[in-house]
C-alpha cells in the first residue's frame, strides 16, 4: 500500500468515526450527569403568556380608539371583509341553479363539455351533501382571499421576476413564510383584526401569496432574453415590453400561480375557521375536536371536490392553446347552461330541497366504528410498537435533559450539516423558545415531528427508490400522488382519525400520508436525473442493481434527497401542529385552547411563534446540506 | 475457461436488434427485411442492428464505423447485453453471452469486458482514485489492494497525482483517461469503447488516439472500438466494418476499404482519404517486365505507398517489393505518377485483388 500514490499521510491516524463518537459520549455522559436539572416545564400561567393575554385585553378596549387601528387596520379589515360580502352577496344572489349553471358555462369556455360535466356534478354535490350554504360561503371566502392574493402577489412577482435586488429581498421572507405552519399565523391576525371572515380571508392570503409572488416571478425570469432585447432593440418602452413580451410569453407559468393560489386557499380556507371565519372549516373543525369522522367526511369530500373542480378548470384553461380564441363552439352551449341555470333560479325553491341530499353521518360513524374495533388489534400493535419504542423515550429525553444541552446539541449538528450562520439561527431558536416559557411543549412536539419524519423518510425513500427503478410501478404511483398532492393539508386527519382515534399517533399518521407524496416524488425524480451514461457505465462495471443504487444512484441523487428530507421535515411540522385538534397535545393543543379560551390567548400566541421558530429551527438544519459541497470535496480543497 | 490461442475473442452471429413493440413479431416474418423508414410506417418498429456478423481475433483492434443512427452503439452494447439482443448470437471467449445467468454475464463484464464511454460516465460524487477503482470495488476487493491497483492505472494513463482530485475538476481529455483508466483497472480480456474521443477537442483526440495505440502495444487488449471518425478508424484498425442502416457494408483492412470499397456508400466514405496514405505497395506493384533492370531498391510489400516515395525519388530504378523473401513484384517511377495522379486506381486494385 505504501507504493501507491494514494496512502494516507502516516501520521498517527484516528479512525473516522471516532470523533463524532466521542462526542455522542460526551454528550450521554452530560446527560446522565444533569439530568433532570435545567429542565423548563410547562406552566398554563407564565407571565410571557399572561402579558400577551393582557396585551389582546387592552387592543379589544381600544380596537376603536387607538389611531393604529383606527385609521389603518381596521380599514383594511373593513375593505377585505367588504370584497368578501360582495362574493357572497353575488354568489347567493345566483341562486343555487344560477350558480351551477354559472360555473358549468365558465368550466364549459375553459376546457370544454368534460370538464363542465365534472363542474356541473361538482358544485350539484354540495347541494346533496346537504352543505349547500356553507359551501358558498367557502367559496367566497376563497374567491375574496385569491383575488386579493393575486392583486397584491403579481404585481410583486413580476416586479420580482424583472428585478434581482427585489427577489433578493423577498425570497427570504416567502421562504420563512412557506415554512411557517399555518397555526402560527392565526393568533397575531386575532391581535390586529379580530376575529371572523375578514381575518379569515387574511390569513387565508397570508398562506397563499407566497407561491403567487413565486411563480410569478419564476414565470417572468424565464422569458427569453432574446425576445426581451429584441423588443427593446425596436424602441419599446419598458411598459410595452411589460405588456407585449413578458406577460403574454410568461401566461402559462402565471396560470400556474393561479392555480397554486388557489389551492393553498382552500386548505387554509379550513384552518381558518378557528378564528371563527365562515365555510365548510366549521363542519371539519366540529368533526375533528368531537373525533367523529361522520361530521367532518361530507364537508372533506365538498372541500376535495371544490379543490378538484377548480385545478381541473384553471389547468385545462392553461393549456389551451393561446392562438385558439374561443369560438362559438364554445360560446354557445356556455351561454345555453348559464341562461338556463339563471332562469331556473326563480322557478325553483331558493333552498336546496331538504329531500335532495344524503346524509350519511350514521353510517360513516358506524363503519369508523367498525374500522376502528374490527381493526383493532393492528392499529394498536402499530400504535403502542411506535409509542413505547420511539415516541415515549424520545419524548423522555428530550424534556428530561437540560436545555442547555439540547441547545448545544442542536448547535452542534446543525454546524456540522449546514455551517455555521444556520447553527446560529437554530441556536437562536430554541433560546427564544426557552425564552418564551413554552420549552416543554416544544419538545414534545419536537419529538413527534422526529418520529413522523423518521417515518416519512423511511417510507418516501423506498417508494421512491421503487418507482425510479420500475417505469411501470412508477405508472402507478405517479397519478395517486398527484391527486394527493392536489388535496388540502387536513383531510389527511380523516383517514388517521378514522384508524387510531385522537392521539399523538394520529397526528403523525396524518403527518406521514401528507408528507410521503413530495417525499417520494423528489427521490424518484432525483434517482431519474442520474445521467444515463452513468448508470451504463456502472452496469457495464458489473455492478448488481443493489451496488448501483448504493454506490452510484443514492450518493449522485444526494441532493434531491437531502431537499426531500428537508421537505418532508417543514410538511411535518405543518401537519403535526394541526394535528393538537386531534389529540397530538403540545404546542398544536395550545394554539387551539388559545383560541377557545380568551384566557389562555397568550400561551396560543406563543405556541404558534414557537412552531414557527422550531419549523426555522429544523429548516435551517437540514437546508445547509444540499447547498454546500460534499464533504469529501471540502477536505480536499 | 480454456481459451485456445487460435479461437476468436468475440464471435457474432445474426445479430438483430429491433426496438419498438411488437419486435418480436417483427423478426419472425420478413418485414424485418425491409427499409428503415418503410419498416417504421408499417410496424413502428425501428431495427437498429440488423443480421451483423463477424468475428474480432484474440488481441486484434477491431473497428466498427458508421455515421450516427447507424446502429453501431447499440451493436456494441448489445455484446455485453447492456441493451438487449433481438435476436442472434454473441460468443466471448467461446462462451453464449445470450445464455448467460445475470450472475453470470455481472462476471463478465466484471473480469472479462469493460467499456470505455462517450461521455465518460464518470460518478461524480467519488475521486478520480475511487472511479477508478469502481469496478475494483464491485468485485468486493478491499480497499488497499484496490487503491494499490488503481494507483498503477493512474499511472499508466498519465494521471499521476490526480488521484485525489474529482471528475469535475478534469479537463475532458483527462476525463477520459479516468474513464480508460477505470476500464483498464479490472484487467478485461476485452476492451469496448463506444465514440470514446468523439466529445473531445481535434488536439486533445489525437492524444488519446496515440494513447490507446501505446496501451495496445503494452497491453494487448483485444479491443473494439466504435467511431464515426473515418480517420480515426484508418489510424486505429486492424480490421474494420462499416456500418449502415443496421447492416455492415463492408469488413475488412484499411487498405481493403480504401482500394475496394465494396459499394458507393463505402466508396463515397473512403474518397476524401489520401489513398497514398493507406495503401501499401502491395496494390500498386506489377511482375516485371522482361529486361526490365532488378537491382533497385528493396521494400517489403506492406510499406505504405507515401513512404515510399523517398526511395523511389532517389533511385532511378525500379523499386524492387519483396513479400518475405519472395519478389512480389516491381513500381518504377511511371507506376508511381500514374497511382498518385488516381489514374491507374482501378486497374490496380482489380490486378491485385
Amino acid at each position: 500500500m505504501s507504493t501507491t500514490a494514494v496512502t494516507t499521510p502516516s501520521r498517527l491516524r484516528v479512525p473516522r468515526w471516532a470523533v463524532p463518537a466521542g462526542i455522542a459520549v460526551l454528550f450521554a455522559v452530560a446527560y446522565l450527569v444533569f439530568r433532570g436539572t435545567g429542565t423548563l416545564p410547562h406552566d398554563k400561567s407564565a407571565p410571557q403568556f399572561l402579558a400577551l393575554t393582557d396585551l389582546r385585553e387592552w387592543i379589544d378596549d381600544h380596537r376603536n380608539s387607538n389611531p393604529l387601528f383606527l385609521y389603518f387596520l381596521n380599514y383594511i379589515r373593513i375593505f377585505v371583509g367588504s370584497v368578501y360580502t360582495a362574493f357572497q352577496v353575488g354568489l347567493y344572489a345566483l341562486g343555487w341553479p344560477g350558480l351551477i349553471g354559472v360555473m358549468g358555462a365558465l368550466a364549459w369556455l375553459a376546457g370544454g363539455w368534460r370538464i363542465a360535466l365534472l363542474a356541473l356534478a361538482g358544485v350539484g354535490s354540495f347541494g346533496v351533501l346537504g352543505l349547500w350554504q356553507s359551501s358558498v360561503d367557502t367559496l367566497a371566502l376563497v374567491a375574496a382571499s385569491v383575488l386579493l392574493s393575486l392583486a397584491i402577489g403579481i404585481p410583486l412577482g413580476v416586479w420580482a421576476g424583472l428585478s434581482p435586488r427585489v427577489r433578493r429581498a423577498i425570497m427570504p421572507v416567502l421562504d420563512v413564510m412557506q415554512i411557517m405552519p399555518t397555526f402560527a399565523y392565526l393568533a397575531p391576525l386575532v391581535l390586529f383584526f379580530h376575529i371572523g371572515a375578514p381575518a379569515g380571508a387574511i390569513a387565508t392570503m397570508i398562506y397563499s401569496i407566497p407561491p403567487a409572488i413565486r411563480i410569478t416571478a419564476l414565470a417572468i425570469e424565464q422569458v427569453s432574453p432574446t425576445a426581451v432585447e429584441a423588443s427593446s432593440s425596436l424602441g419599446a418602452t419598458g411598459r410595452q415590453t411589460l405588456f407585449k413580451v413578458y406577460l403574454p410569453l410568461a401566461r402559462s407559468t402565471m396560470a400556474l400561480a393561479v392555480n397554486q393560489t388557489i389551492m393553498m386557499a382552500l386548505s387554509m380556507v379550513v384552518i381558518a375557521n378557528l378564528i371563527s371565519a365562515p365555510g365548510l372549516g366549521g363542519d371539519i373543525i366540529r368533526g375533528l375536536s368531537r373525533a367523529q369522522v361522520g361530521i367532518m367526511l361530507p364537508a372533506g369530500i365538498a372541500i376535495v371536490i371544490m379543490a378538484v373542480v377548480l385545478d381541473r378548470m384553471l389547468v385545462a384553461l392553461a393549456r389551451k392553446n393561446p392562438h385558439h380564441r374561443i369560438g362559438g363552439a364554445r360560446l354557445i352551449p356556455a351561454a345555453v347552461l348559464a341562461a338556463a341555470g339563471l332562469a331556473l333560479t326563480p322557478l325553483l325553491p331558493a333552498e336546496w330541497p331538504e329531500g335532495w341530499t344524503v346524509n350519511f353521518v350514521v353510517q360513516v360513524n358506524d363503519a369508523v366504528h367498525w374500522a376502528e374495533t374490527s381493526w383493532y388489534g393492528v392499529t394498536t400493535f402499530v400504535k403502542d410498537v411506535t409509542t413505547s419504542l420511539l415516541l415515549n423515550p424520545l419524548e423522555d429525553l428530550l424534556t428530561s435533559a437540560p436545555w442547555w444541552l439540547i441547545a448545544a446539541a442542536a448547535l452542534l449538528l446543525a454546524w456540522c450539516v449546514s455551517g455555521v450562520r444556520p447553527a446560529l439561527t437554530a441556536l437562536g431558536c430554541l433560546l427564544a423558545i426557552a425564552l418564551l416559557g413554552i420549552w416543554e411543549h416544544a419538545m414534545q412536539t419536537l419529538t413527534t415531528v422526529a418520529v413522523a419524519v423518521l417515518v416519512t423518510l423511511v417510507i418516501g425513500l423506498l417508494l421512491g427508490v421503487a418507482a425510479a427503478r420500475s417505469s411501470r410501478y412508477s405508472a402507478v404511483q405517479r397519478p395517486i400522488l398527484d391527486a394527493a398532492q392536489t388535496m388540502p393539508a387536513f383531510v389527511y386527519l380523516l383517514p388517521a382519525l378514522a384508524l387510531f382515534e385522537t392521539t399523538r399517533f394520529t397526528a403523525i399518521f396524518a403527518s406521514v400520508i401528507y408528507a410521503v407524496p413530495p417525499v417520494v416524488r423528489l427521490v424518484e425524480d432525483g434517482i431519474r436525473a442520474v445521467p444515463a451514461t452513468v448508470v451504463e457505465a456502472a452496469a457495464a462495471a458489473g455492478s448488481t442493481s443493489g451496488q448501483l443504487l448504493w454506490k452510484v444512484q443514492l450518493p449522485m441523487a444526494r441532493r434531491a434527497i437531502l431537499l426531500a428530507a428537508n421537505q418532508g421535515i417543514v410538511m411535518t411540522l405543518a401537519m403535526v401542529v394541526v394535528g393538537g385538534l386531534v389529540g397530538a397535545g403540545a404546542l398544536g393543543y395550545d394554539v387551539v385552547v388559545g383560541f377557545s379560551q380568551r384566557t389562555d390567548f397568550g400561551m396560543g400566541f406563543v405556541a404558534g411563534i414557537a412552531t414557527v421558530l422550531l419549523g426555522v429551527m429544523l429548516d435551517r438544519i437540514t437546508q445547509g446540506a444540499d447547498r454546500r459541497p460534499s464533504p469529501q470535496r471540502r477536505k480536499t480543497t | 475457461m480454456a481459451v485456445s490461442p487460435d479461437s476468436a475473442a468475440i464471435e457474432v452471429g445474426g445479430l438483430w436488434k429491433i426496438f419498438g413493440p411488437k419486435a418480436e413479431r417483427v423478426l419472425e416474418c420478413d418485414d424485418r427485411y425491409l427499409e428503415p423508414t418503410a419498416l417504421r410506417e408499417k410496424t413502428g418498429c425501428t431495427a437498429a442492428v440488423r443480421d451483423v456478423s463477424f468475428e474480432v481475433r484474440p488481441g486484434e483492434v477491431f473497428v466498427v464505423m458508421g455515421l450516427s443512427g447507424s446502429g453501431k452503439s447499440t451493436l456494441v452494447r448489445c455484446l455485453t447485453r447492456l441493451i438487449e439482443p433481438s435476436a442472434g448470437e454473441v460468443r466471448i471467449d467461446g462462451e453464449d453471452i445470450g445464455r448467460a445467468t445475470p450472475a453470470r454475464l455481472r462476471e463478465i463484464r466484471r473480469h472479462r469486458v469493460s467499456m470505455v464511454f462517450q461521455h465518460f460516465g464518470l460518478l461524480p460524487h467519488r475521486r478520480v482514485i475511487d472511479n477508478v477503482a469502481y469496478g475494483l470495488e464491485v468485485q468486493g476487493i478491499a480497499k488497499a489492494a484496490r487503491h494499490a491497483r488503481a494507483g498503477e492505472i493512474l499511472s499508466l494513463v498519465g494521471l499521476d497525482g490526480h488521484a485525489d482530485a474529482y471528475p469535475d475538476q478534469l479537463s475532458g481529455g483527462m476525463q477520459q483517461r479516468v474513464g480508460l483508466a477505470r476500464a483498464l483497472a479490472v484487467d478485461p480480456r476485452v476492451m469496448l469503447f463506444d465514440e470514446p474521443f468523439s466529445a473531445l477537442d481535434p488536439l486533445i483526440r489525437r492524444d488519446m488516439q496515440a494513447e490507446v495505440i501505446r496501451l495496445h502495444r503494452e497491453v494487448g487488449k483485444t479491443m473494439v472500438f466504435i467511431t464515426h471518425d473515418l480517420s480515426e478508424a484508418l489510424k486505429l484498425g486492424e480490421r474494420i466494418a462499416i456500418m449502415r442502416a443496421g447492416s455492415i457494408v463492408q469488413l475488412g483492412t484499411p487498405e481493403e476499404l480504401v482500394g475496394a470499397p465494396a459499394d458507393d456508400y463505402v466508396a463515397d466514405f473512403v474518397r476524401d482519404i489520401p489513398r497514398s496514405h493507406v495503401l501499401t505497395l502491395r496494390w500498386i506493384c506489377r511482375p516485371p517486365e522482361p529486361g526490365e533492370p532488378l537491382d533497385g531498391p528493396v521494400l517489403p510489400a506492406r510499406t505504405i505507398i507515401k513512404d515510399a516515395i523517398g526511395a523511389m525519388s532517389s533511385s532511378s530504378r525500379p523499386i524492387r517489393v519483396v513479400d518475405g523473401d519472395e519478389l512480389a513484384g516491381v513500381v518504377d517511377r511511371v507506376d508511381m505518377l500514374t497511382f498518385l495522379a488516381g489514374q491507374d486506381a482501378a486497374t490496380a486494385v482489380q490486378a491485385s485483388a
